[in-house]
């Protein structure tokens, strides 16, 4: 059997070196050429020392934190009262069924609802508020990212949830602690777990949207992922490029750091 | 106390629902427009549908889309699930969780850094082996990349409950290698191989920026073109289109609901996303 499946598993080691590996491997090196391809330090130089780059990493990471914090303010409620109603398979899907429409029409979505003659601007002059334009401001850009992560905040803390054994709850209660007590002490405590794989589900790639930010964001909200594009595909510096990638992909183990943390010394 | 507490529970979830699902009502709402935006409905009219038909360019692409989507999802699940095998089969504690983390790095980088390195490394492909044209070729591969990992996560768990000694017995009783994945093995995977299949499918539709990175002129997928034209612009075909998409997003939806209730719960579209 084992000599069987090393035959088979070849196709998956090609897979392994070459795009897991080498991209690895590619990115880091190509963030130390310049654009002709020889050895330099100037990538990340340019990136310590004018401002403009540290300040559009702190303006992203600050960004999808609050993208993180709302949707998680907004997720654990409505996950935690998924898990008490009935047909909860059928409820979970319902939140599953819109991370299956590609995120590009639902971004399109927004242009329409956001644009100065569109809805919100109706339903504001309805109760007599002046049009406000939504597209192209920072707040359009939160909230078209938040809407489309939700779901993925939604999933982990509902399956923490209800991994929970409900004896736990019994126990709480009989021994005397009040809802509010048996929610902080208890439910929360062991529902972590979800939380922090929903952070990790949203924080990342809140790092890194880049077409929301064309779309809805106009050119105004920077993030990460805008800046690694216009550096790859436009102005087509790929070593600067590749240098902003390294700075996303060690924010990306920070984060998986801080969220995975306690899993060490964790329940199982 | 109790009952007042579960009302607003469902006026909180009713909220959460509207907010998830009026923008994609709205979005086909205004393909049955009779103008022209998406500011005014002015009346009803299905003229949008038949532009959306007529438009062979953009229908070509859906075609492309689902093409791509149905090979890189059969090829990636092919790879993952011999990959899944081979590391259920590591004996060693070290070099398994190693396998894994490799495994599980392109699911958790962001797309832009695997779309940026993959352009990198198909062009650095391209200077060694010759020619290499950033086209379907490219996006594929990067699809099916992208894809083993997911494969690999549904699948592996499958193993897990597998019995061993049921392969020792077949082997016993004489079956060959072939007989043992064929009758023992891949029935037990099956419901984590479909899963897998699935997931790796609705990856590959739902993709965007790793195929705007490693796609050249001749080639594009829907999320690509939706793309380029939303930056043009409101049009109201694209209302007409995201119709059709909600319509078979419910139709693959119900269909996973039936094969997740075959496999079990756990295996929701939680944990891994792009």
């Amino acid at each position: 059997m084992k000599k069987y499946n090393t035959l088979f598993a070849i196709p998956y080691f090609i897979w392994l070196v070459l795009f897991v590996i080498a991209p690895v491997i590619l990115i880091f090196g190509y963030s130390f050429l310049d654009s002709q391809g020889h050895f330099t330090l100037a990538n990340y130089a340019t990136y310590f020392a004018s401002g403009k780059y540290l300040m559009m990493t702190f303006n992203s990471v600050w960004y999808a934190f609050l993208i993180t914090l709302v949707t998680l303010i907004v997720s654990y409620p409505t996950a935690y009262f998924l898990t008490k109603l009935k047909h909860r398979d059928l409820w979970l899907l319902l939140i599953i069924l819109p991370t299956w429409i590609n995120m590009l029409l639902k971004a399109y979505a927004f242009i329409g609802i956001f644009g100065l003659h569109g809805s919100i601007n109706h339903f504001l002059q309805f109760f007599g508020l002046a049009p406000h334009q939504f597209l192209f401001t920072d707040v359009g850009f939160m909230v078209v990212a938040m809407y489309i992560q939700l779901p993925f905040m939604i999933i982990p803390i509902f399956n923490g949830l209800e991994e929970l054994d409900n004896s736990l709850i019994r126990a709480s209660r009989d021994l005397g602690a009040n809802a509010w007590q048996t929610f902080t002490k208890v439910i929360f405590p062991l529902s972590l777990e979800g939380v922090k794989s929903g952070v990790q589900a949203v924080f990342i790639p809140s790092l890194s949207f880049f077409m929301i930010t064309r779309l809805i964001g106009g050119n105004r909200v920077i993030t990460l992922g805008t800046a690694i594009e216009e550096h790859f595909l436009v102005t087509q510096n790929w070593g600067m490029g590749s240098t902003i990638g390294v700075v996303l992909i060690i924010a990306m183990f920070i984060v998986m750091a801080l969220t995975s943390e306690r899993k060490k010394g964790g329940k199982r | 106390m109790k009952k007042s507490r579960f009302k607003w529970s469902n006026l909180y979830l009713i909220l959460v629902f509207c907010f998830l699902y009026i923008p994609i009502f709205y979005l086909m709402f205004y393909a049955f427009n009779a103008g022209s935006t998406m500011n005014k409905f002015t009346g009803f009219s299905l003229a949008h549908f038949g532009e959306l038909f007529a438009d062979t360019r953009l229908i070509i692409i859906l075609l492309n889309t689902f093409i791509l989507a149905f090979l890189s999802a059969l090829i990636a699940t092919l790879i993952g699930t011999f990959g899944a095998l081979f590391i259920y089969y590591v004996k060693q504690n070290r070099s398994k969780t190693l396998l894994l983390s490799l495994n599980n790095i392109l699911m958790v980088s962001p797309d832009v850094i695997i779309g940026a390195s993959f352009l990198i490394l198909f062009t650095t492909l391209g200077t060694a082996v010759g020619s290499l044209n950033l086209g379907f070729i490219t996006v594929l591969l990067s699809h099916i990349a992208f894809s083993i990992p997911i494969v690999v996560l549904m699948v592996l768990p499958k193993m897990q409950e597998m019995n061993d000694s049921m392969v020792d017995a077949a082997r016993d009783l004489g079956a060959s290698n072939f007989q043992v994945l064929k009758d023992i093995v891949l029935p037990v995977l099956s419901p984590g191989i479909i899963a897998g299949y699935f997931m790796a499918f609705t990856y590959s539709l739902d993709d965007f920026a790793v195929t705007f990175f490693v796609t050249g002129n001749g080639f594009t997928t829907l999320a690509v073109e939706i793309y380029s034209r939303a930056r043009r612009g409101v049009s109201l075909e694209i209302n007409a289109l995201s119709t059709l998409v909600f319509l078979m997003a419910l139709i693959l939806v119900i269909g996973y609901y039936y094969i997740s209730q075959d496999t079990g719960k756990n295996n929701s579209k939680g944990g891994g996303v792009k």
